[in-house]
């Protein structure tokens, strides 16, 4: 990978902030925690789900159901790319999806096309009662009439620029960085 | 980024062909494709819009239907054509049978056959990906992989375990298959059946030979018993169904001798009280059912990487596909 520098955006403290307030909004468009169910895609979605889920957890002293989504099998683009190693789990909530308030949970958004692979995925399983999109960055960029519902932070950047959400278990770390790619890969 | 996928090509003929990397890139694929089946709604939309022609020139039950709901999990199309009722019986050549269902824009051809080498003389000449089901006393690649997946399930990496094939090995594509793909993941591998049944120079696989099923039992981790099949009867190769028990059938009084617990595979259709006693096969070492479930996760991986689409040597295939 041609990298040529890191630029930081966001530290663990503004991370644990923003993990903070998406939790309670969570909690407040869904009217509480009836029925609430977060969905992580993979991967690093059900690690900010996780850290979601504790929050709220702890905040309303209620167990969280919660799943994980892997959308490869989902993708619009596997046959220009080739088939790409599924190794994500996909975990259905043991509740099911039918009558639930489902929180999409993912670390960025860019096209929207992976959001549309698990609104089609979500939906082969059933008929959830409501389905939120709950981010941690908005990079823009979209290719899709898709929006989130819930946003730790925008962040503008370009097409050859890549914005990275760090978490403990894959990155030893929580952050946000940016990186600059020299190539056209974005 | 994404750690990527070994390439399989175009076509699946048989593991000897494919390297350690190839095989287990399909087994690790397959791990979450097991997961499908077990899903209310099991179906996935990776290959929408594709059709697979199943073509089976001899019977299959367990294959066919595997295949099947692999391809329908997966959202292709699937058309079947079985030999009997179908324009082969009338003489037509077997590319003359491909190349009319290529004329109907198909994607891919699952095909069992008899003749050895015929999975690879069909994918030489069509364009369409081929798999083979099954080719004479060739291979059975999907059967063998399945197999590697359930021993792997069950006794962790395939490397250094011991594995002995019991039975008809001589005519068993099966046996071929997983001689190639254990011995190419690192297990020691064995065969062990009446001298009859045991190809000449087998030995030169690399692999050992037991003439008696008691040594085989003494050695092995793992027994994949093979189908004695039973119009080998009229070949003389054995004396009678029931001495071909006595001597080689592997019984829980013989299991019950062994150092260590033995894991128990069996490709299917079972004759209960020839090759394996009814308390061996529906015993709790048997894994002979999940072979069955892991079949259509195998199948799917297969279907999975090989639709990902090798254009060029697809094309390479249209453009050789004179003759």
């Amino acid at each position: 990978m041609t990298e040529k520098n890191r630029i930081h955006v966001m530290d663990e403290a503004d991370v644990r902030r923003a993990i903070g307030r998406m939790a309670r909004e969570i909690v407040e468009k869904n009217g509480g925690t009836e029925a609430l169910t977060l969905m992580g895609i993979h991967r690093r979605g059900v690690h900010i789900s996780k850290l979601l889920r504790e929050e709220i957890e702890r905040a309303e002293g209620v167990s969280i159901s919660s799943g994980s989504l892997d959308i490869t099998l989902y993708r619009d683009d596997l046959m220009v790319i080739g088939p790409r190693p599924v190794i994500g789990e996909t975990k259905l909530p043991p509740e099911g999806v039918d009558d639930r308030k489902i929180v999409i949970v993912d670390d960025v958004l860019y096209t929207g096309r992976t959001t549309r692979a698990a609104l089609n995925e979500l939906t082969d399983w059933g008929r959830p009662s409501r389905i939120s999109l709950c981010v941690v960055v908005d990079r823009g960029g979209r290719e899709l009439p898709i929006q989130p519902d819930i946003v730790g932070r925008e962040v503008p950047v370009l097409r050859n620029q890549r914005v990275e959400v760090l978490v403990p278990e894959l990155d030893d770390r929580l952050g946000v960085e940016i990186i600059h790619l020299e190539s056209e890969e974005a | 980024m994404n750690p990527s996928v070994s390439p399989l090509g175009k076509d699946l003929v048989g593991l000897e062909s494919l390297s350690r990397e190839q095989i287990l890139s399909i087994l690790d694929t397959a791990e979450p494709f097991k997961e499908i089946s077990e899903r209310r709604i099991k179906k996935v939309p990776v290959l929408r819009g594709k059709t697979i022609v199943n073509l089976f020139f001899e019977a299959s039950t367990r294959t066919r239907v595997s295949f099947e709901f692999a391809e329908k999990r997966l959202s292709a199309d699937t058309v079947n054509i079985s030999s009997s009722g179908s324009s082969v019986v009338k003489g037509e050549t077997l590319v003359d049978t491909a190349r009319n269902l290529e004329a109907m824009r198909i994607d891919m051809v699952v095909m069992r056959h008899g003749a050895s080498g015929a999975a690879r003389f069909l994918g030489e000449r069509i364009p369409s990906n081929v798999i083979n089901a099954g080719d004479g006393q060739h291979e059975h690649p999907t059967q063998g992989l399945l197999d590697l997946l359930t021993i792997r399930d069950h006794k962790g990496p395939i490397d250094g375990l011991k594995v002995c094939i019991v039975g008809d090995v001589l005519h068993s594509r099966v046996a071929r298959s997983n001689i190639h793909g254990l011995m190419k993941l690192g297990a020691e591998v064995a065969v062990c059946g009446p001298p009859t049944l045991l190809p000449y120079e087998i030995a030169g696989l690399g692999v050992k030979v037991f003439t008696r099923v008691e040594e085989a039992i003494e050695w092995a981790d793992v027994l994949n018993i093979l189908r004695l099949q039973l119009e080998r009867m009229q070949g003389g190769y054995v004396p009678s169904l029931r001495e071909y028990n006595r001597i080689w059938g592997v019984t829980s009084a013989r299991l019950k001798v062994a150092p260590r617990e033995i894991l128990i595979l069996h490709p299917g259709p079972m004759n209960r009280g020839v090759e394996i006693d009814s308390d061996v096969a529906d015993g709790p070492h048997s894994v002979i059912l999940n072979q069955v479930t892991n079949g259509v996760a195998v199948r799917m991986a297969v279907l999975y990487l090989l639709a990902g689409g090798q254009p060029e040597s697809a094309e390479a295939a249209k453009q050789g596909g004179d003759s």
